[in-house]
């Protein structure tokens, strides 16, 4: 046998026919090679460096400082505290979110309520963002998080700021609280900054009334991460705009005093500056701890302050709207002057009769002959029923108007109450029937439509006080930025009418009024005043017949508020105050009580004399450079 | 005529005669590859030595070595060899197969005198040289004859089950390829092949069915939808097509590739090396690189046409197609053109196994270079 023949030949033939078949498949394939690298690399280049620059690059929004809130003597109100907590990242919890919790609750505390938020928040965000865990963790807690960490997938300790109320719910009624953002939150608002999980925004108080201002502007921080989120380098930084600092008018020590001094009462208490309107302190009790609701507030918490009977989270000094019952006649008192009423005299016999209707007075038997001053000192009803019967709706209701009634105060808070001052015109168009006269009479003496907020009724003490149109403010300056504070028109009554009037509520407290048993004794400090009543209940006429109950005997809810507007000293005054205790008639004047010690530890204290610590007005120097854009 | 032309051969031809013979532009070629190997592990590892250069480069300095050793080994032993080296590999086959089912998951490694070897690239290699060996002695007809097609495939499917089980699917994919390539090659008639291609057409959604591991299905599932599993088993797929595609034109400059350095990139060293150079050098760089890789497989080529032996010839064309399919599988796969199945890429990726068994294939490929004009009869039974 050959040892090659013609076989061999020919599959030497095919198997070069077939080898350049293959080469030409094989160069088929680089062909392909090369077309996808053209796709990948020309045609959508640009997309995938785009796309590697995300992986690489992460965006963080910073949190700017929010702005303090400061008392006229630079003590911080609210401020901010060093918040140690625990975030996830999403995409970084290699074991699932839900196991990282486990994880995280074997080391710290985490309830289910927590662990459902935290699954909530990372629905709503992109799977980047670093959701809060557990915030406010003390320093062993935090520390064994850092601990544990290398076991702990997408677990990032941090080192934030949270808001803090070193006064607590002493201050909570003007500074109001920060909470979590809400849906609604966002609604008008497209700052970035409400959607980086674990942002407060204000909710009620200063603190939502100058959310904008005390936010700042978010910074930003580029940084360069790995795959496994861990940071390598910041590439840039912008510290974004810290918020402005808010200056309040508030003295913090009054406050203080006032508060303690309003106690457990559900009650209200504003001190003005009668010659500014500069608020020095405006309590609301009962108040409730601000930080509760930034920490975050359980529900069972939360209900126990809804369903408190003393509405802890109202704020009566603005929001209550009561009838002022007698502190309204001082201001009837003005209109029967400035309308030429100033000589009037009346005999009250304890009852006075329009048409077949019967008045009564709030003493059975009468006060006998009552002029303008007596009728103030005493609180004659009979004798401000005449007033009313004599100036009509008409005249009552412009000189409530001008003394600060009837409108909101304008005081730089959410919520205000308007209080409500009728007129003719209005029950006419309500209720499409005639004003009627009986109707002027209740008026006159505070009673029926008339309402009225604590804050305006204080504003009614200082205009009285001043003769001014002063109107209460609390923001003094925001971010050094003074606000503006025109000095307060005169008011149109005549200077007469002022005398009368303070005269009148002089005698309340130091004539043998209504209120003498809290004169405050202590020379140059006396207060001038006037006590009102608002009942809460109707008295039928058998209950009269048979006597009026004692309010002591009455349940709580249905005892009279109390009420009182005051000035000090009677000299040249410079403190104005109104005070509201509800329900609190069951025995004597507490209220008055209330407004004796804190308008003489206002006066001892005297804040007005004290030279406030205001920052220089920014406006007066060159406005600080610009600190945005990039870093 | 001298019936022994490979006795004269060998006297004929000493060292040093076949040093010269040996295509050092080839050798050159394969070490440039190399060295761009080294700069990746060197880029990857982010500019350091350690942990893969500077072992890499050692690696390839073996590599190095078993390329000429092998190449000054007449053809004809390696046709001796053949047989034995198949055998010798499916006995390690098996036992790693066994030793992984005794132990668990995939077990692909055996330790041979320290050091790290997997049987299934001896297989792929030993392979291609028994089929070589068994093709030689067929002519045309005789490789479409029932029995011997049977005998051909049982030596080809016999290894790739067992690779299959390991379980190692793009290895068991070279091996099929590397002996259906052979076996055309060889002269298979037509009649058998189209008949043949209509049954894989049919099978593969049967294997789908009955065969895949979930795995392995979800990295075909994955790769026909990465996005569908962004952050699990599509993650590869999605990073490393942002790794090269983000290189652009002209790429990102040496050591300037983000996506391995930062980790986004998995198996950075080893299977998806080619991203980070896509990243690093775009794409004048890649086709760079694929035109060295192309004249490499285009000497394999020559040298498989120029042998006038058919083992030589199959032998040659055998190892330029394992060579190739590596690269193929390798860069369609990196590239998002075909799932994820595990392959390194030749002389780039880290890792001493696939380095020597690249070059031992190389050197087999010199060796029938420099013995290109030893003939060897159809009926002859090698050397011995």
């Amino acid at each position: 046998m050959p040892l090659f023949d013609g076989k061999d030949k020919s599959r030497y033939a095919s198997f070069t026919r077939r080898s350049l078949g293959l080469t030409g498949g094989m160069a088929a394939v680089f062909a392909i090679l090369g077309g996808r690298l053209y796709q990948l690399q020309i045609r959508n280049g640009a997309e995938y460096r785009t796309q590697a620059e995300d992986n690489r690059v992460n965006q963080r929004l910073i949190a700017p400082p929010r702005g303090r809130i400061i008392d006229r003597f630079g003590v911080e109100l609210a401020n901010n505290r060093r918040n140690y907590r625990v975030l996830i990242v999403a995409e970084q919890a290699t074991e699932g979110v839900p196991e990282a919790l486990d994880a995280i609750g074997k080391v710290i505390l985490l309830t289910d309520a927590q662990k459902k938020r935290v699954l909530r928040d990372i629905a709503a965000n992109k799977k980047f963002v670093p959701v809060p865990v557990a915030e406010n963790l003390s320093w062993e807690e935090f520390a064994r998080i850092n601990m544990h960490l290398p076991y702990l997938s997408g677990v990032q300790p941090d080192v934030g700021q949270t808001r803090d109320y070193p006064f607590g719910a002493e201050m909570v009624h003007v500074l109001g609280y920060v909470g979590s953002v809400s849906v609604s939150d966002k609604a008008d608002d497209d700052d970035p900054l409400l959607d980086l999980p674990g942002f407060r925004i204000g909710k009620t108080g200063i603190e939502k009334a100058y959310d904008r201002e005390v936010r700042g502007k978010a910074g930003s921080s580029r940084v360069e991460v790995n795959a496994y989120g861990r940071v390598i380098r910041e590439l840039s930084r912008d510290s974004g705009v810290p918020g402005q600092d808010i200056w309040l008018t508030i003295d913090g020590e009054l406050q203080r005093f006032t508060d303690q001094r309003l106690g457990t009462e559900s009650a209200a208490c504003c001190v003005l500056d009668v010659q500014t309107g500069d608020v020095l302190a405006l309590s609301s009790t009962p108040g409730y701890d601000p930080n509760l609701f930034n920490v975050g507030i359980t529900q069972q918490q939360l209900d126990t302050l809804t369903n408190d009977d003393h509405k802890p989270l109202i704020n009566k000094a603005l929001s209550g709207a009561y009838p002022p019952g007698s502190t309204f006649k001082p201001a009837m008192a003005m209109a029967a002057v400035q309308n030429g009423l100033k000589d009037l005299r009346v005999v009250c016999t304890g009852v006075t009769t329009l048409g077949n209707h019967q008045f009564h007075c709030w003493k059975r038997g009468g006060h006998g002959p009552v002029d303008l001053e007596r009728g103030i000192a005493q609180s004659c009803d009979v004798f401000f029923y005449e007033v009313a019967r004599r100036l009509g709706i008409d005249k009552m209701e412009a000189a409530a108007r001008a003394l600060g009634l009837g409108a909101p105060t304008g005081i730089e808070l959410p919520h205000e109450s308007s209080g409500f001052i009728p007129s003719a015109a209005w029950k006419l168009a309500r209720y499409g029937i005639p004003w009627q006269q009986g109707e002027s009479l209740v008026t006159g003496i505070g009673q029926g439509y008339v309402l009225a907020t604590p804050i305006q009724l204080a504003t009614l003490a200082a205009r009285i006080a001043s003769g001014r149109a002063v109107s209460p403010r609390i923001v003094h300056s925001v971010g050094g930025h003074s606000q503006p504070r025109p000095l307060p028109d005169p008011l149109p009554f005549t200077d007469e009418a002022f005398t009368l009037v303070r005269a009148g509520m002089d005698a309340v407290v130091n004539g043998g009024g209504t209120a003498g048993r809290w004169r405050i004794v202590e020379p140059g400090m006396a207060m001038a005043g006037k006590t009102g009543t608002a009942q809460v209940r109707r008295i039928t006429k058998e209950e009269r017949a048979s006597g009026v109950k004692s309010n002591a005997s009455l349940d709580w809810r249905l005892r009279d508020h109390v009420l009182f507007i005051a000035y000090a000293p009677v000299e040249q005054p410079r403190y104005a105050l109104s005070c509201i205790v509800e329900h609190g008639s069951a025995e004597g004047h507490p209220q008055v009580e209330i407004a004796h010690d804190v308008l003489l530890f206002a006066q001892q204290r005297d804040p007005l004399a004290r030279r406030p610590s205001y920052p220089a007005d920014a406006a007066m120097v060159a406005p600080p450079p610009f600190l945005g854009g990039h870093g | 005529m001298n019936t022994r032309p490979y006795a004269a051969a060998r006297r004929t031809l000493s060292i040093v005669d076949k040093l010269y013979e040996v295509n050092w532009g080839l050798v050159l070629l394969i070490t440039i590859i190399a060295c761009v190997g080294f700069a990746m592990q060197y880029s990857v590892a982010g500019g350091s030595f350690t942990p893969w250069a500077t072992p890499q480069i050692w690696k390839f300095v073996i590599g190095f070595f078993i390329l000429i050793v092998v190449a000054m080994v007449d053809v004809r032993v390696w046709l001796d060899l053949a047989y034995p080296a198949y055998a010798a590999s499916l006995l390690l086959l098996i036992a790693v197969v066994i030793a992984g089912h005794v132990g668990k998951g995939a077990e692909r490694w055996i330790t041979m005198g320290g050091l790290g070897l997997q049987p299934s690239e001896l297989m792929k290699i030993s392979l291609v040289m028994a089929l070589a060996r068994y093709l030689h002695g067929l002519s045309v007809e005789d490789v479409s004859k029932p029995f011997r097609l049977l005998t051909a495939l049982a030596m080809i499917l016999i290894p790739a089950v067992f690779v299959f089980l390991q379980p190692n699917l793009g290895t068991t994919l070279i091996i099929l390829a590397d002996g259906a390539s052979l076996l055309f090659l060889a002269g298979l008639s037509w009649w058998w092949i189209a008949p043949a291609l209509a049954s894989v057409a049919v099978a593969i959604p049967t294997a789908w069915q009955f065969v895949l591991h979930d795995y392995q299905k979800q990295r075909v599932l994955t790769f026909l939808d990465p996005e569908s599993d962004a952050l699990g088993a599509g993650w590869n797929i999605t990073q490393a097509k942002i790794a090269i595609g983000s290189g652009g034109l002209t790429g990102k400059g040496f050591l300037g590739g983000t996506q391995s350095r930062l980790n986004f990139l998995p198996e950075k060293q080893t299977d998806f090396i080619f991203t980070n150079f896509g990243e690093e050098f775009g794409f004048v760089g890649c086709i760079a690189l694929l035109i060295l890789y192309a004249v490499v497989i285009g000497y394999g080529i020559q040298i498989a046409n120029n042998a006038r032996s058919q083992f030589g010839r199959l032998l040659a064309m055998g190892i330029t197609l394992n060579f190739f399919f590596y690269l193929m599988i390798n860069n369609m796969m990196v590239m998002g053109l075909i799932p994820v199945v595990g392959i390194p890429m030749p002389l780039i990726s880290y890792g001493g196994s696939a380095m020597w068994s690249v070059m031992f294939g190389f050197g087999l490929l010199m060796s029938v270079h420099v013995h290109r004009q030893v003939e060897i009869p159809r009926h002859s039974g090698g050397i011995i």
